[in-house]
């Protein structure tokens, strides 16, 4: 009977251990989670106060009672950011296009088809994996600036398309599909590219999809190539814009403002993360092991 | 070490809304003798893994309480508990070589348990001994075979010396030869340790050969403990008789009328001791004698050699499966030619159950 | 036969031209660009061959600056944030409730505009004679001093660009983590449980190690990563950023291409490979550590 006291301890140590460990767990998470959203909350904030407010505030309010949209006005009349927003739209739209064409053919190609040199040229696209940008980078800007092409859509576009990554990721998730059902379309007679469009795509939507969104992210944020090759504000990405503001924008001071156009470029893809974000996250999950 | 469940019951929150809670243990009540070899035996999903788990602590019951010994453990968390565990998988750890892997354990004990280097070394080999795999320590366990990595999952529950040793499906990883091996080394590292061993079957052949005790389950109830030899010739009801057997029991559609068993419309054995009701007839397959002027009549199928002995197939109208499969010495005629075969049957290896409730019915069966 | 090699080239072609002409070109021009002294970009002429573009960007001030603050960056951000990222990865592994919440909020970081949240952090950090900002009234709470983090001593601004990296890199990281630490399968915890190993013992002895090929590939990506730092950079202290003293090695590239240093391809060029050397060697270093200590 001595020794059932000694368990009664024993349980009760447990679960009072358990419990300190969980709330320290949670702790930790709560802090992490406000050092992530501070940043978010205080340009959500600064964007709200009026710019008198702002400037009178010598110690910051962490609140605001007279909340304004008229910042996000001025962010829209004072600068060009709804110009700045076309132009990432419409950059971002055009990439990511040519990019899924030009990746679904690669590894269609590379997945489905028998040529030879196929696996040499495999090899040779999958060495081009491990070389920076910042190696090409210069070249390519000399070539844009000789071709004239420096502040055009056209300029901006092309060096951005391939990405070696997205036709591996894609050949993979190609070469999945048992070979059998090329076979079945091919004894009905289906060419290889409706055999493409009708079975592979649509099996391999998810890949897709999960392309799409990375290259849409890496877009929307793409900042040093856009700067090199686009000098004219009439071809500044949103990037650009927030750096062009930054440093000419609303006059130096006028934080408010600023925050405003802030929130105006984040919101596209906050709200396309907090659409996607399972997808999202599931593909830099997979993304970020295999490469 | 005696262990003794009382009522123990496990409850899952069913998954949907206004899903019903499905219950994994139901009402379990068990004494387990010390030193004693036990199999919980049932088909998949009866309960039997989260019987095992609640034994070592990995869940939690919703009611009931698990004594060990006359310490009541029911609440203690898994560490506290003494117990060793063999999983099904083994679950060596990869990246640790096979003598880290049976040192684990030991490197956990505290206080006046703490043991040197030195100390945990001998151990181990003493553990790896046991299984005989002292020639392994210095392997990973990827360099292992099926069976070897099964033995040094058996050191590692032992070294600690558990009070009780739990072993989850441990032959199911194992292919036909090795099983049969390994099984009798089960028996023989728990005749030797004699550490109270608990393990998960669903084969009943594995679960009948070496253990002292049986616990057949389904569905999360008990449906009878006892010596394997008294489950397989008095199972108390229907699913008991055919689970276990191999080839399983036969099962006909029966009647009990004026002291005489009959299936179909032939009297096959009398009775003494049951009332007039409808039944269910079991018969397992060594129960059948072929004889002329046997007293059922069945249809003949084929046969098959199987060496030692025959198996007969053969159809019945009144038999709830497709076939009948009858087992029996190969010295024993049969005409493969005929059409018809009859069997005269072995009262004792003919079972009678309710047809309501399929429980057993204990009477006196003879020719 | 003949008909289908055709037509493999065929739909190979688009990213064959794309990448023979934004890549592979490039990067062979890259190297003819490093050793062609006195390269002039307006006439396309250059009067030698030989390493005169190495040597002068190894002795160029603003380059070894770039490289200092290079490396205090990477050897402080990538212990750090791999670090702080593995403790919040298991934090997030072991509890059930809230975790999807906390998961997605880590992740957001990955999805915002670097040079917009970079703006914020600068506001967040900066001293102006109009107001101190949020960073120092947080300093004042507890009794420090006031410190200019944007335009004051080197330190408080290293400090800011290292905590600006970290914030954004940790996304990834604690993703990535918590998937392969959901991939260890729950059995080998129940065992240890069994045998009553302490949490932490479960951690260095088990969780560790048999997540460690991630751990390596997180160190390995995140030192790549880092010496490629740059828009952090800018997005905190302005394109200017030789004047702050805060200039990256990738920055000194562009710098050298374009801007009001620019117009130096070949010097560019050099910096460039030179910081590919850098990023390679340290690699390879990596690799043959993880050699050692990666258990599969």
């Amino acid at each position: 009977m001595a020794n059932q006291m000694d368990y009664e301890m024993i349980e009760k140590r447990a679960k009072a251990g358990n419990f300190a460990v969980k709330a320290l767990i949670y702790a930790l998470l709560a802090v992490w989670g406000i050092v992530v959203l501070f940043p978010f909350y205080w340009m959500i904030l600064t964007s709200l106060k009026s710019y008198s407010a702002y400037s009178s505030e010598f110690v910051p309010q962490l609140y605001t009672l007279a909340p304004t949209l008229e910042n996000y006005q001025d962010a829209f009349t004072a600068v060009p950011l709804g110009s700045y927003f076309i132009n990432t739209l419409i950059f971002t739209v055009a990439t990511t296009a040519i990019m899924l064409f030009v990746t679904v053919l690669a590894a269609f190609a590379f997945a489905r088809l028998d040529f030879p040199g196929k696996d040499i040229a495999f090899v040779v696209f999958l060495s081009l994996m491990m070389i920076p940008n910042e190696l090409v980078v210069i070249t390519n800007f000399v070539t844009i600036t000789n071709l004239d092409m420096r502040n055009t859509f056209v300029g901006l576009i092309l060096p951005s398309v391939t990405s070696v990554f997205y036709i591996y990721l894609l050949r993979e998730n190609f070469a999945q599909i048992p070979d059998e059902l090329y076979y079945a379309a091919k004894v009905d007679a289906t060419s290889d590219l409706k055999y493409l469009f009708k079975v592979m795509i649509p099996i391999c939507r998810p890949t897709l999809i999960t392309i799409t969104i990375l290259k849409v992210i890496e877009c929307w944020n793409s900042y040093v190539w856009p700067r090199l090759i686009t000098d004219d504000q009439a071809y500044f990405l949103v990037s650009n814009g927030i750096q062009e503001i930054r440093e000419n924008g609303f006059g130096r001071e006028n934080i408010p403002a600023m925050m405003a156009a802030v929130v105006v470029i984040s919101v596209p893809l906050i709200v396309l993360f907090l659409v996607f974000h399972k997808k999202i996250m599931a593909g830099v999950a997979r993304g970020g092991m295999k490469g | 070490m005696k262990v003794a469940l009382q009522n123990l019951t496990k409850r899952f929150p069913g998954r949907g809304r206004g899903a019903k809670d499905v219950i994994a243990v139901n009402d379990f009540t068990f004494e387990i003798p010390d030193g004693k070899l036990i199999g919980l035996l049932g088909p998949s999903g009866c309960g039997k893994s989260t019987t095992l788990n609640l034994l070592c602590g990995l869940q939690k019951p919703t009611s009931g309480r698990i004594f060990f010994g006359d310490d009541e453990v029911t609440k203690l968390p898994a560490e506290k508990r003494g117990v060793g565990f063999v999983f099904q998988n083994y679950a060596l750890y990869p990246h640790l070589t096979v003598r880290q892997n049976i040192m684990f354990p030991l490197e956990n004990l505290k206080g006046e348990q703490k043991m040197t280097k030195a100390q945990m070394q001998e151990k181990a080999l003493e553990a790896a001994r046991l299984v005989q795999i002292e020639e392994l320590m210095d392997r990973k366990p990827s360099e292992l075979s099926g069976g070897q990595q099964q033995r040094v999952a058996i050191a590692r529950a032992l070294v600690k010396r558990p009070r009780i040793l739990l072993l989850d499906e441990p032959l199911s990883n194992l292919d036909a030869r090795l099983r049969l091996q390994t099984r009798e080394e089960i028996r023989r590292i728990q005749r030797e340790t004699k550490i109270t061993t608990i393990f998960v079957t669903h084969d009943q052949e594995e679960a009948m050969s070496i253990s002292d005790l049986i616990v057949v389950m389904k569905d999360g109830v008990v449906h009878q403990i006892g010596k394997p030899q008294e489950v397989y010739d008095k199972p108390v009801n229907l699913f008991v008789a055919q689970f276990l057997g191999t080839p399983p029991v036969n099962t006909f559609d029966g009647r009990v009328k004026g002291g005489k068993l009959y299936i179909g419309d032939e009297a096959v054995l009398s009775v003494e001791g049951a009332d007039d009701q409808a039944v269910y007839v079991g018969i397992r397959p060594e129960g059948f004698v072929p004889e002329k002027d046997g007293a059922l009549g069945c249809g003949l199928v084929r046969v098959e050699v199987m060496g030692r002995d025959v198996s007969v197939v053969c159809t019945h109208g009144a038999a709830q499966n497709t076939s009948v499969r009858a087992i029996i010495d190969s010295d024993c005629e049969i005409d493969e030619e005929a059409d018809t075969v009859r069997f005269s049957l072995k009262p004792g290896k003919v079972h009678i159950f309710s047809k309501e409730t399929q429980q057993r019915i204990d009477c006196r069966l003879f020719i | 036969m003949e008909k289908q090699s055709i037509k493999g080239w065929l739909y190979l072609l688009p990213a064959v031209l794309f990448l023979g002409v934004f890549m592979v070109y490039p990067l062979i021009d890259v190297f003819i660009y490093s050793f062609e002294e006195g390269y002039n970009s307006a006439s396309q002429t250059y009067y030698g061959v030989g390493l005169y573009n190495y040597r002068y960007v190894l002795r160029d001030p603003y380059f070894l600056q770039a490289v200092k603050n290079t490396f205090i960056l990477v050897a402080v951000t990538v212990p750090l944030s791999t670090g702080i990222a593995l403790l919040i990865s298991v934090a997030l592994s072991s509890i059930k409730a809230l975790r999807n919440l906390f998961q997605t909020v880590y992740f957001l970081p990955y999805v915002t505009n670097t040079l917009a949240v970079g703006l914020v952090f600068m506001i967040l950090f900066k001293k102006t004679p109009y107001t101190d900002g949020f960073a120092n009234l947080v300093i004042n709470w507890f009794g420090g001093e006031s410190v200019d983090f944007i335009d004051g001593p080197y330190w408080a601004k290293m400090f800011v660009l290292c905590f600006y990296t970290i914030w954004v890199v940790m996304p990834f990281k604690i993703l990535i983590l918590t998937s392969a630490l959901a991939s260890v399968n729950e059995i080998y915890y129940n065992a240890a449980k069994v045998d009553g190993t302490p949490r932490l013992r479960v951690f260095a002895r088990i969780t560790l190690p048999m997540i460690s090929p991630t751990v390596f590939y997180l160190i390995i990506t995140g030192f790549i990563g880092a010496f490629k730092a740059y828009s952090d950079a800018v997005a905190l202290f302005g394109t200017n950023l030789n004047a702050a003293e805060m200039n990256t090695i990738v920055g000194y590239v562009y710098d050298m291409l374009y801007g009001n240093s620019g117009g130096y391809p070949s010097y560019a060029s050099a910096a460039a490979i030179i910081l590919f050397a850098i990023v390679l060697t340290i690699t390879c270093i990596n690799l043959m550590i993880s050699r050692k200590h990666v258990h599969y």
